[in-house]
């Protein structure tokens, strides 16, 4: 199908953000290079540019940065609540301000589309520094107590899908609760997390306070077993979160796990078509449908299949796949080669089994990393496409009859993370949300975040909530 | 289960003991394996022959309590209260029995009033007034860690907490009752469903209690009490793909250690055992054990509103 309207093209300047030839890690509020001198390129997955250089921190770095969080969390738990909220709004009033050039950079480094980066990650991260300022000296109405205390030193670390808001999601809570962080970003997307140490030296934040050790699985793994490290949040595969959860045992670390998941977006006859088909395309080719809670199984009542699918297939025609840069782009580049190749093996495999695959026309431009938007029918249970969790923009639709069929279906996975639910009928909304096993449900709407709001997974999507009230709890000793 | 050991002058009556049963899916079986072990008192006497579980009563104590998981946690939160407040008039009904149960268990005499305050009275009516305690959280904890959230858009959002499944409980092992009611009614407060593993030295006010559940209109399966081995019983739970959380009260150190890293398997919840001694089971416990068993749900909706500005779609 031919697109509707030629857009002419309307990139955002890259001009706006200003990234180094090479950065070190952020250590005790210095930027150092690794011990080992080790480094590593981050490239561009849109163009395969190479952005900088990196330093790439070894076992030695970070016993060096949980060091200087140690000696920073003294005083840093020790000043009042009220003080550690103050810079925590300094810090989220500067992201404000400088949320055009954290978009632009976040947009080179990993590839999505500065639509989402600019409309979606920027005002979120703001909101979730905010949210947690609020929290710093409210920490005995927050439900634990009237004096909870903090862990110590956090090790985090986080996946590659939403580098800055991540990051968010991790050092907001662990610092307003009074806890000093040594976060690992992930090797593909590292620069935000490094500007982001530039925003804590404008703020003024103590030093040691925020640690940022860029690095590979190895670096993560290392930060995890660090014997002075009281609290570990990890956000990524269900692989990496269960071999973390073995490395952990057996100590007295507190443990959160964001991870994997395969949601169920269930359509019911008298949802409304329009509305669906657009959190269908959300759901699923929002970030390139690298998103943990993806709705990448679509579970569509028989009766309207044929009609929902025409509608899906003449949206995805009318999506706009390119310069990420491109304030008109919905779809960007997929993250990695590895990542890439990861979608192309399971997309085949899926063919291989026998499920009918469609993309819309689409060129893809020639140098990057690319995945057209793709959907999956005469999908069964059994097909590995509607049982793995995919990570990019590929639909896997299956049908049912009835609600209790539909129910049965979204719960037939190990995941437990999101779903959505489409229905006119609210009855029929809370009855499904409720016998759905799964963190996050969306009726009538998909993929919308706030900080207000817990966020995590049933079974083996993981363990401990992001967000709210709840969020506290992962960094406070109750 | 004392007194069949002591001489008095109506010997003429042989006291009528007790075959000591597990308690899976509201029914009484003997262990399939057919094996029993030696139960004594504080000072070595014997008491009685309880069941030595094994694998495969934990396999089917796991299919039990999975399948009364459905009613359980769909029934309502009011009516999980009554039932579990039933229980505690069964146990003040009992309440002799236990006395004698945790005294031989224990070692803590009933008889000696005022010098030892009748410890295992007061064990057996702390044990009572905590399962009371637990009775009228079942509908209040929902309000308690749930609620909803003011998000900046136009929808609203709810958090409730949820069970989160199957529970594997390995029961303290020194505290015979008082610990054990202690980590078994919040579990099935909050509409978990349990298996239960008894205190290996200890079982029987485990098993007596399981009469209890049985006759408190409790489903079957909802609780379910396994005696034995700890470590022989606690392994192949801890790798149920089917058992979603562990309490490792009953494990030591090392065991702890062990089934953590088996249930990182299926990514279990985990509550790690916590130095309790009896003193610490007889404070007023916090909301720690029934949240570590619930997942928080949060479910959204569009409003229709855009809030001040008046606009609205």
């Amino acid at each position: 199908m031919a697109s509707v309207f030629e857009y002419a093209p309307a990139p955002e300047s890259r001009s706006i953000v200003d990234i180094a030839p090479s950065y070190g890690l952020f250590i005790d509020g210095e930027f150092v290079d690794a011990a080992d001198g080790k480094v590593f390129k981050t490239v561009s997955p849109s163009t395969e540019e190479a952005l900088s250089e990196i330093a790439q921190a070894g076992a030695e770095d970070v016993d060096r940065a949980v060091k200087a969080a140690r000696k920073a969390f003294e005083k840093w738990s020790a000043l009042p609540g009220s003080e550690r909220a103050k810079y925590l709004f300094r810090i989220a009033r500067i992201i404000q301000e400088r949320s055009r050039e954290l978009a632009v950079l976040e947009t080179l480094d990993n590839g999505k589309p500065i639509k989402e980066t600019r409309d979606a990650d920027l005002p979120l991260v703001a909101a979730h520094f905010f949210y947690y300022a609020g929290w710093a000296d409210k920490l005995g109405h927050a439900g634990f107590g009237a004096n909870p205390q903090p862990l110590g030193v956090a090790g985090q670390v986080i996946p590659w899908n939403f580098p800055l808001l991540m990051l968010a999601w991790k050092i907001a809570p662990a610092l307003a609760t009074g806890n000093t962080v040594v976060l690992k970003p992930a090797e593909t997307t590292p620069l935000s997390a490094l500007f982001f140490a530039d925003i804590c030296r404008q703020a003024g934040l103590p030093k040691g306070v925020v640690n940022i050790l860029p690095g590979y699985g190895d670096t993560g793994a290392a930060v995890v077993a660090h014997p002075d490290v009281n609290k570990v949040a990890f956000t990524g595969s269900t692989a990496v979160g269960k071999e973390i959860a073995r490395t952990v045992a057996g100590t007295r670390k507190k443990v959160t796990l964001e991870l994997g998941g395969k949601g169920a977006n269930i359509v019911f006859d008298d949802a409304p078509i329009d509305q669906a088909v657009e959190g269908i395309v959300n759901g699923i080719f929002f970030n390139q449908g690298q998103v943990c809670c993806a709705g990448s199984r679509l579970l569509v009542q028989e009766s309207i299949q044929d009609e929902l699918l025409d509608s899906l297939k003449r949206r995805l025609s009318t999506l706009r796949l390119g310069d990420p840069l491109d304030k008109n782009t919905d779809i960007g580049a997929i993250n990695s080669a590895e990542q890439l190749s990861r979608i192309t093996s399971l997309v085949e495999l899926g063919e291989a089994e026998g499920a009918e695959r469609w993309s819309p026309e689409c060129e893809l431009p020639s140098s990057g990393y690319w995945f057209a938007p793709t959907l999956f029918t005469k999908v069964t249970q059994a097909h590995t496409v509607a049982r793995d969790e995919i990570f990019g923009p590929v639909l896997s639709v299956l049908t049912f009859r009835t609600p209790d069929e539909a129910v049965a279906k979204a719960n037939n996975t190990p995941y437990g993370l999101s779903a959505g639910v489409w229905t006119e009928k609210g009855s029929r909304i809370l009855a499904v949300a409720n016998k759905l096993r799964a963190g996050v449900i969306w009726s009538n709407t998909f993929n919308k975040f706030d900080p207000a709001s817990p966020f995590g997974g049933y079974k083996e999507s993981g363990f401990g909530r992001e967000g709210g009230r709840h969020g506290l709890e992962a960094y406070l000793d109750v | 289960m004392s007194d069949k050991s002591q001489k008095t002058e109506r010997a003429e009556r042989l006291s009528v003991f007790k075959t000591y049963k597990l308690y899976v899916g509201g029914k009484f079986p003997r262990s399939e394996s057919g094996r029993v072990y030696e139960v004594t008192d504080s000072k070595g006497n014997w008491l009685a022959n309880a069941p030595l579980s094994s694998r495969k009563d934990a396999r089917d104590a796991v299919v039990a309590a999975r399948k009364a998981f459905g009613v359980w946690s769909g029934a309502t939160a009011y009516n999980r209260g009554q039932i579990l407040y039933r229980v505690a008039e069964m146990l003040e009904g009992r309440r002799d029995q236990f006395v004698r149960e945790v005294a031989d268990a224990e070692g803590l005499s009933p008889a000696k009033a005022k010098s030892n305050a009748a410890k295992a009275a007061a064990v057996v009516d702390a044990t009572i007034d905590r399962w009371v305690w637990y009775a009228g959280w079942t509908d209040k904890i929902a309000q308690v860690v749930g609620g909803g959230n003011p998000v900046a858009g136009p929808y609203f959002n709810l958090s409730s907490p949820e069970p989160t499944g199957v529970v594997a409980v390995l029961a303290p092992q020194e505290s015979s009752f008082l610990g054990l009611v202690s980590v078994v009614a919040p579990v099935i407060a909050t509409g978990n469903t349990a298996v239960v593993v008894a205190s290996e030295k200890s079982p029987l006010p485990a098993l007596s209690l399981a009469e209890v559940l049985a006759t408190s209109d409790l489903p079957g399966g909802v609780v379910n009490v396994l005696s034995g081995r700890t470590a022989e019983i606690a392994a192949p739970l801890a790798a149920h793909q089917d058992v979603n959380a562990i309490d490792l009260a009953g494990a030591d150190d090392v065991l702890a250690k062990e089934l953590e890293i088996a249930a990182a398997d299926n990514l279990k919840r985990v509550l790690r055992p916590q130095p309790v001694d009896e003193a610490g089971w007889s404070a007023t416990p916090g909301l720690d054990r029934m949240t570590a068993f619930l997942e928080t749900k949060t479910v959204w909706h569009p409003t229709g509103s855009l809030g001040v500005s008046g606009s609205s779609y």
